[in-house]
């Protein structure tokens, strides 16, 4: 039994691959630990940094700045009465979240964060994450349907006419950067002399031919690789449903849309896995065009000077977000009342440095440089999630679906198909 | 890697498949019958996969469970179904439908267990990392005229499904 | 348990086909009908992945194919209903008789 949980860690493949339960069960675990976190993390950030783009604080008072507020969200959540509607159908609606919260974390076995810190490298990798996640619209219409009533109903119509046409746009501008993988050519215009070989569909194979092709996609065939990731992010904010394409979930229009009959912890697991959609959707955006777990300038800052450098920056990250929570300390007002919140934000800017720190010790610096590149860019891309959502006005519902058809298709299949010229040209 | 556990997941997903698929054909609910189907098509997809056919799985999931079902349940819910529910669901002829039906499937089951003499003595090496690559390579290759001539079929399908669903053409 | 062999994933396909066809026999729900014609052509996909298991990859790219035919006889078929219960408002395979004498 030990001999089979320490054999594994020689191996240099996904516990998938090398047929390690053990370790594929372990990484699983770590994967809803840390979407989780993830979530919990972004409810804070979102209503944080939409406050302070409106000039306003956001919450203030449940733990120091608000760090507690998600809790108190989700213990309310809880706690909740269950409401089902009275002539509802029981078992549809009680398998609606149940199937949008298993599809948005299933599409985790592939999402690579590192060269073997994948729960398994299938060869359909991204066509994997693709077809589940177009599972979801079931769930939604499903959740629509089984509420009984009128808004629900149109919410869910429309929101699932908007996914459906917005994956068409996402899996174009997929086989675009699919297709930057067979070229096996270095640099932006690089093809390999003698033709293209064989692409590839596997999620941590896309990012090798990245590592291999010593460029992003985002700048192969410089525009094309650019208008795809544009494509693919406007289709990505379209198909979770957020700002500005929100339209089946604002308040001001539907009530809440499709999930308007729903309370408690049911609306948690929409609310849940539309997060975790969010996440996956980013995680499939990183990883084919913006280089996966690669550091920045692997090939222009070479050598092991730079090597040191760029992996001392988690650590480094982790220390400033303590400093930054120790200048929070300072600000606080000096009134007997507000001494616990002072302490616990002392306490937790103490445990980020800590964290910070602990990335400083060369074992645990070298393990940890692919997990973090590829977190920081998924966290960048989550930042410009709810920056549009504080910028952008809402789209109407048939403006929504005439960018969908009639610009972000045409221009995903010229793309599609300049990238197919240009590989068999050059 | 080594399969784990054939045995148990091949009778949970036929299993599974085949429960989903009497319950498509047995609810009233026609969205009831629409959910057993999605059941039935994953199942299905689970067991392509363990006939170490990856790709085909994964077309299975993204064009039949999240398209055709999608579809499906749009027109669910556009027609009447409540008045549906309230009526007879099974025709006038059933008896004779299920015994013809199962005559059949009997006869199958016969054909295979007698022909099985004419299977190869053993399996080909499907190896499954390069299973997309050499599913591409017969596609543009051996067949690459069928194709195109689906291609040209989805065209045929999408102009009839959108004359055929105008109000005034 | 014996080992699963191809006859186990035949005999599945086999049952799949004759759910489907009793589907297309008896139920008069359109609807339902369209749907028991999808299992039928599930059963046959099982059949052609098994055998490609024995046989080389034709089997797959076969199946790929009727799934897409799949997909565009859906589209059609939902289509004609949605036309049909226009004009008629019943979703019955019963009543469709316009054209009987």
């Amino acid at each position: 039994m030990l001999e089979y949980i320490t054999s594994y860690l020689n191996s240099n493949t996904t516990p998938g691959q090398a047929g390690n339960l053990f370790w594929a069960f372990v990484y699983i675990v770590l994967i809803f630990l840390g979407l989780s976190v993830a979530v919990i993390a972004m409810n804070w950030l979102e209503r944080k940094i939409l406050a302070h783009m409106q000039v306003r604080l956001g919450p203030m008072r449940v733990g120091p700045h608000g760090l507690l507020q998600p809790i108190a969200d989700a213990l309310k959540l809880l706690l909740k009465e269950d409401i089902m509607p009275e002539r509802a159908d029981k078992l549809v609606f009680w398998i609606a979240p149940l199937l949008v919260v298993m599809t948005a974390f299933t599409v985790f076995i592939v999402v690579p964060f590192g060269p073997t810190h994948a729960v398994t490298d299938m060869n359909i990798g991204i066509l994997f994450m693709l077809g589940v996640s177009s599972l979801s619209v079931l769930g939604i219409v499903m959740a629509g349907w089984a509420s009984n009533s009128h808004y629900p109903i149109m919410g869910a119509l429309r929101s699932s006419a908007q996914m459906v046409s917005y994956e068409i746009a996402m899996g174009l501008a997929v086989v675009s950067a699919v297709l930057m993988t067979s070229l096996h050519g270095l640099g932006t215009y690089g093809v390999a002399t003698g033709g293209s070989g064989t692409g590839t569909l596997s999620m941590i194979e896309i990012v090798k031919a990245q590592q291999e092709q010593q460029t992003w996609f985002l700048f192969k065939f410089f525009p094309l690789g650019l208008i795809a990731f544009f494509i693919f992010a406007v289709a990505m904010v379209a198909e979770t449903n957020r700002a500005p394409f929100d339209l089946p979930e604002a308040e001001s229009e539907l009530t809440a849309g499709f999930h308007t009959e729903y309370s408690g912890f049911r609306w948690s697991l929409f609310f849940l896995a539309e997060y975790s959609a969010m996440i996956a959707v980013s995680a499939i955006a990183v990883t084919l065009w913006v280089g996966g777990w690669m550091r920045p300038f692997p090939n222009w800052l070479s050598g092991d000077t730079w090597d040191l450098v760029f992996s001392l920056i988690p650590g480094v990250t982790f220390i400033l977000l303590g400093i930054f929570a120790f200048v929070g300390v300072r600000r606080m007002p000096k009134h007997p009342y507000f001494r616990i919140q002072t302490l616990g934000l002392a306490g937790f800017g103490a445990v980020l440095a800590l964290i910070g720190v602990l990335l400083f010790i060369p074992p645990i610096r070298d393990r940890i440089q692919d997990i973090y590149w590829f977190s920081a860019k998924v966290a960048f891309s989550m930042y410009m999630y709810i920056w549009y959502r504080g910028t952008f006005p809402r789209y109407r519902f048939d403006q929504l679906m005439k960018v969908g058809w009639k610009v972000l298709l045409p221009i995903g299949i010229g793309v599609l198909i300049l990238t197919a010229i240009m590989g068999v040209v050059l | 890697m080594q399969p784990v556990a054939t045995t148990f997941f091949f009778y949970l997903l036929a299993g599974l498949t085949v429960a989903s698929g009497a319950a498509v054909i047995m609810r009233k609910n026609a969205i009831h019958s629409a959910l057993a189907l999605i059941v039935a098509l994953l199942g299905q997809a689970g067991l392509y996969l363990m006939l170490y056919a990856p790709f085909v799985a994964g077309v299975q999931i993204i064009l039949y469970a999240g398209g055709i079902m999608v579809l499906f349940l749009f027109v669910i819910m556009l027609v009447n179904i409540e008045r549906a529910q309230k009526e007879e669901q099974f025709n006038k002829q059933w008896l004779v439908g299920i015994v013809a039906a199962v005559a059949l499937g009997a006869l199958f089951v016969v054909v295979y267990i007698k022909g099985q003499a004419l299977f190869p003595a053993h399996t080909v090496q499907l190896p499954e990392e390069s299973n997309t690559q050499q599913i591409g390579v017969l596609l543009y290759g051996n067949y690459m005229f069928a194709f195109e001539i689906a291609s040209l079929l989805l065209l045929v399908a999408i102009i009839g499904a959108v004359v055929m669903a105008k109000k005034k053409i | 348990m014996a080992p699963i062999t191809t006859l186990h994933y035949l005999v599945v396909a086999a049952a799949l086909f004759v759910l489907g066809t009793i589907g297309v026999l008896t139920r008069r729900n359109v609807v339902i009908v369209l749907m028991s014609i999808e299992l039928i052509l599930n059963a046959v996909n099982l059949n052609l992945v098994a055998f490609s298991r024995l046989w080389g990859l034709h089997g797959q790219v076969f199946a790929i194919f009727v799934v897409t035919d799949a997909a565009a006889e859906a589209a059609v078929g939902l289509g004609i209903l949605i036309a049909f219960f226009r004009n008629k408002e019943t979703v019955n395979v019963d009543e469709v008789d316009l054209l009987k004498w």
